[in-house]
């Protein structure tokens, strides 16, 4: 599930805006170190690939209905880690924008949700050790739906847990979560089994382009900095959700994420965007208005009274929109 | 298949508004991108059961569709695809939160209901200002505002090449699915055993599409960093975009307008 | 004028799975030459040209470009010397718009944006494309596409360019404008094509490749005319030294006339021929 920003809070948004971009900054770096100019095209058209192949529908057995892939996992294994992940957060970028899937603030969410755990996480941690160099046919598709099981649950627990701290949706966190998990149980195995399809015809056709993806990076220590910076960045995630939990008054959690995004700690330094972007959060989560008014439970009989002047000028406000944009629509044909 | 075609037409039909002449147009796609996110930091900073304070938001979109001489009813469309998710999440507030926050005549209103609806309108609006940006800005302005505001090289390279190949993939995934479906006799669905060969052909020939388009650019002398022009500068025009719509949306947050206005109107 | 000679010397090249593409290939092509190479599919063209511009590396055998021997220090002065059109302008036109993919050559040479700027306008304009600087890539026809291409490629001022398959895929009209457009072009050519007609009035010279080997190497009419050559190495005339099978009906045809499918075989030959042959 894509979160949105309807659901989302600036605090917790802003956290994880500044997550995928301090992940997307290191990993550009490490892209631009490791020198390969054929991942340049590769990467973007691969990116082209998943949006064709998410149009391709196909039944999921024993029910009727009809699922198609993610393709988080399947880049994982195709590209590597890194430059999955960024392969990832381009197609979310464009579907944030074009078909408004989240938004442009829960765009920081859904990177973080679907790039992270697959991409450093699940392929890494689980579907590598698992499938081993060379699978065969069960242990392919044991390794893709264990992994793609692994990620799609951490990234629903991530949804929940992101939603719950925004505190714009009433749902229970326990309830929430119920609802979440199991659903992932199932959209993660068929996931894990359309992968593993697609990856075993590329082993039969070409076995040399999953082979190279893993011997290009032989013994190097990626899984464990790849572990680390999911970790970290968990943490970070976690801390901000703690401290909501901690504190009675949402203006706390604003307040230290304000600290904590002024004196960033962040795994790569931020760059100029979300520092930008901090500073417009800060002044956004400062605004008077937050203690100003009064809490609204506790002054329910206050707000009734004036909720007849609430609906007709909020009726009167939209017509003034719309008559705005009629006058203006006007001239320039005119002119 | 059709809703493949579909698909990539609306794709299109989007991209294409962008190529429009309108002085939101021709704005440095820096300061479109800069309010869009003042705007969307705005909306959702309110508190959960705030409904009223969000409505002159609407004046944004609206305003800058009639000066992008954008079609109203395509944009209302493509706004409306998110609906059902947010009515969706939305729906679970009543269930959760009856306290009652709000007496309309003999009507009490639970704050469920309230937050319910804060949530769709703050849907509507998010997912205006995004598709309203793209529409009068253009996805590569937009790669190249966030660029040189700091977004790495690498990243927006590869939005770039994702941006245009989507189309020429699209266009292979709605051959490959349409060849299937022609032949598939009426059998509905694609089963699993045969998804995978046909995706699995697509990516072949994704890959080696790749391989043909580096090869074109080692031809063109490309030797590592993809050099684009920059364009547009961030004059007077856009200062005042910016800072015209930003203390806009602050002041509109700070004070609930139609409040004020309504009580003018009923003379409370 | 040596400068701009291109020679190839005993070229062979065996791809990694064993297959031998190019078995001791050599010709020499002077500057201004307008050459074809022709045969069927898979008979190497494609890897030669290939080679011409240094992205394969020759299995054994030399290549030069003018004074430069093809080696890993030459690669990027022969890059610049030798415009590559490849066959599908959806592989060549990979930036935003038409004019960054113009651009991105001369942007690669380092050049500042002034001169970019106007390299790129000289080579639109070339090819009648300067009303589409603006426009992404994928809102182009075919044919624009194509035109566009073939620009991005003379922005870099190159002395030989080399086409694979410059009329695949057009529509009629863009083909004959395409060709309208490199038959001004004063470079040295060297095409590889399947569309004989269009050799025939682009070259005066061609090679023909049969599985690797040069089979045979001169004047454009002499090869065409040459019946068991072209039999050899699985070609055909071009339609316009076929005789109409409409109009001249004593000339014999290769299928008889009555069994004849109401479309024709070659549907799109006929058509481009379009009735307005001279004789």
């Amino acid at each position: 599930m894509h979160m949105a920003d309807a659901l989302l809070s600036p605090a917790v948004g802003g956290t994880l805006w500044a997550a995928s971009a301090g992940t997307i900054a290191w990993c550009s770096a490490r892209m631009r170190r490791e020198l390969d100019d054929r991942k340049v095209p590769l990467m973007g058209v691969l990116g082209a690939f998943v949006f064709a192949a998410q149009m391709i529908n196909f039944t999921i057995p024993a029910t009727g209905s009809s699922g198609h892939l993610g393709g988080g996992l399947l880049l994982a294994i195709l590209l590597g880690p890194h430059a999955a992940f960024l392969t990832i957060a381009s197609v979310l970028f464009i579907q944030a924008l074009f078909f408004a899937d989240g938004g442009l603030l829960a765009l920081g969410c859904n990177i973080f949700n679907l790039g992270v755990f697959p991409a450093f996480l699940a392929y890494p941690l689980v579907y590598r050790p698992l499938a081993g160099r060379h699978p065969g046919q069960a242990r392919l598709v044991l390794a893709a739906v264990v992994a793609a099981v692994t990620a799609l649950q951490l990234g629903a627990f991530a949804v929940v847990v992101e939603t719950t701290a925004s505190g714009i949706s009433a749902l229970p966190f326990a309830g929430f979560l119920l609802l979440m998990q199991p659903i992932h149980l199932a959209i993660g195995i068929i996931e894990g089994l359309a992968t593993a399809a697609v990856i075993a015809f590329v082993v039969r056709a070409r076995p040399e382009l999953v082979t190279a993806a893993l011997a290009g990076r032989p013994a190097e220590q990626l899984p464990l900095r790849g572990m680390l910076a999911g970790f970290a960045l968990a943490a970070l995630l976690l801390g901000g959700v703690v401290s909501w939990f901690a504190s009675e008054h949402p203006d706390g959690l604003e307040w230290s994420i304000a600290r904590l995004t002024g004196e960033t700690e962040l795994p790569q330094p931020a760059g100029r965007l979300h520092g930008t972007l901090a500073e417009v959060q800060e002044k956004v989560a400062v605004l008077p208005d937050y203690t100003l008014r009064p809490g609204p439970a506790a002054e329910p009989a206050g707000r009734a009274g004036t909720s007849l002047a609430g609906v007709v000028g909020g009726l009167a406000t939209l017509a003034l929109c719309a008559l705005c944009g009629l006058l203006l629509k006007k001239r320039p044909r005119r002119g | 298949m059709l809703a493949i075609d579909g698909n990539l037409l609306d794709f299109k039909r989007l991209d294409l508004l962008a190529l429009k002449e309108s002085p939101v147009h021709r704005l440095d796609p820096r300061a479109k991108v800069l309010t869009t996110l003042v705007f969307i930091l705005c909306v959702v900073s309110f508190d959960r059961y705030e409904l009223a304070a969000l409505l002159p938001f609407a004046l944004y979109p609206v305003v800058l569709l009639a000066l992008g001489d954008l079609p109203a009813g395509y944009i209302a469309r493509k706004v409306a695809v998110v609906l059902p998710f947010a009515v969706m999440v939305g729906l679970f507030n009543p269930l959760f939160d009856r306290q009652v926050l709000l007496q309309l005549g003999p009507l009490d209103i639970w704050g469920g209901w309230l937050s319910c609806l804060s949530i769709v309108v703050r849907a509507l609006l998010t997912a205006a200002a995004a598709i309203v940006l793209v529409a009068i800005t253009g996805f590569p302005a937009i790669c190249e505002a966030l660029e040189r505001l700091g977004m790495p090289r690498v990243f927006a390279v590869q939005l770039l090449f994702l941006y245009r190949y989507i189309f020429v993939l699209a266009d292979e995934g709605g051959r490959v699915a349409r060849a299937r479906q022609l032949r598939a006799c009426g059998t509905k669905g694609l089963g699993l055993r045969h998804f995978g060969p046909l995706v699995g052909h697509l990516l072949l020939r994704t890959w080696e599409r790749a391989e043909r388009v580096h090869m074109a650019m080692l031809a063109r002398g490309f030797a590592g960093e993809v050099h684009t022009r920059r364009q547009g500068r961030f004059g007077a025009a856009e200062g005042a975009f910016l800072l015209g719509w930003g203390s806009l949306f602050v002041a509109l947050r700070l004070y609930n307008l139609p409040h004020l206005l309504g009580q003018l109107l009923t003379g409370n | 004028m040596s400068h701009h000679i291109v020679e190839v010397n005993q070229l062979r090249h065996v791809y990694p799975d064993g297959t031998m593409a190019l078995r001791d290939v050599s010709f020499r092509i002077h500057h201004g030459e307008s050459v074809a190479i022709i045969g069927a599919n898979g008979a190497g063209k494609s890897t030669l040209l290939l080679h011409l511009n240094g992205y394969l590396t020759a299995t054994a055998g030399t290549i030069r470009i003018g004074d430069h021997q093809l080696s890993r220090e030459t690669l990027a002065e022969i890059r610049r010397t030798v415009g590559t059109v490849f066959q599908d302008p959806d592989d060549q036109l990979f930036m935003p718009t038409v004019f960054d993919d113009v651009a991105f050559g001369p942007l690669n040479q380092g050049l500042d944006v002034a001169t970019v700027e106007r390299r790129v306008a000289d080579a639109l304009e070339r090819v009648g494309a300067l009303e589409l600087r603006n426009k992404p890539p994928y809102h182009l026809s075919g044919g624009e596409k194509k035109r566009v291409a073939v620009a991005t490629v003379l922005s870099m001022l190159p002395e030989i360019l080399v086409l694979d398959e410059p009329t695949a895929g057009l529509d009629p009209r863009a083909r004959r404008q395409l060709l309208a457009l490199l038959r001004d072009f004063h470079h040295t050519r060297i095409v590889t094509s399947h569309d004989l007609d269009m050799v025939l009035e682009l070259c005066e010279r061609t090679i023909v490749l049969h599985e690797g080997t040069v089979m045979a190497d001169g004047p454009t009419l002499e090869i065409f005319g040459n019946d068991a050559l072209l039999a050899a190495c699985h070609l055909e005339k071009p339609f316009a030294m076929q005789g109409c099978p409409v109009c001249s009906p004593g000339r014999q045809h290769p299928l008889p006339l009555p069994q004849r499918p109401l479309v024709a075989p070659h549907g799109d030959g006929l058509h481009d021929h379009d009735h307005h042959h001279d004789h």
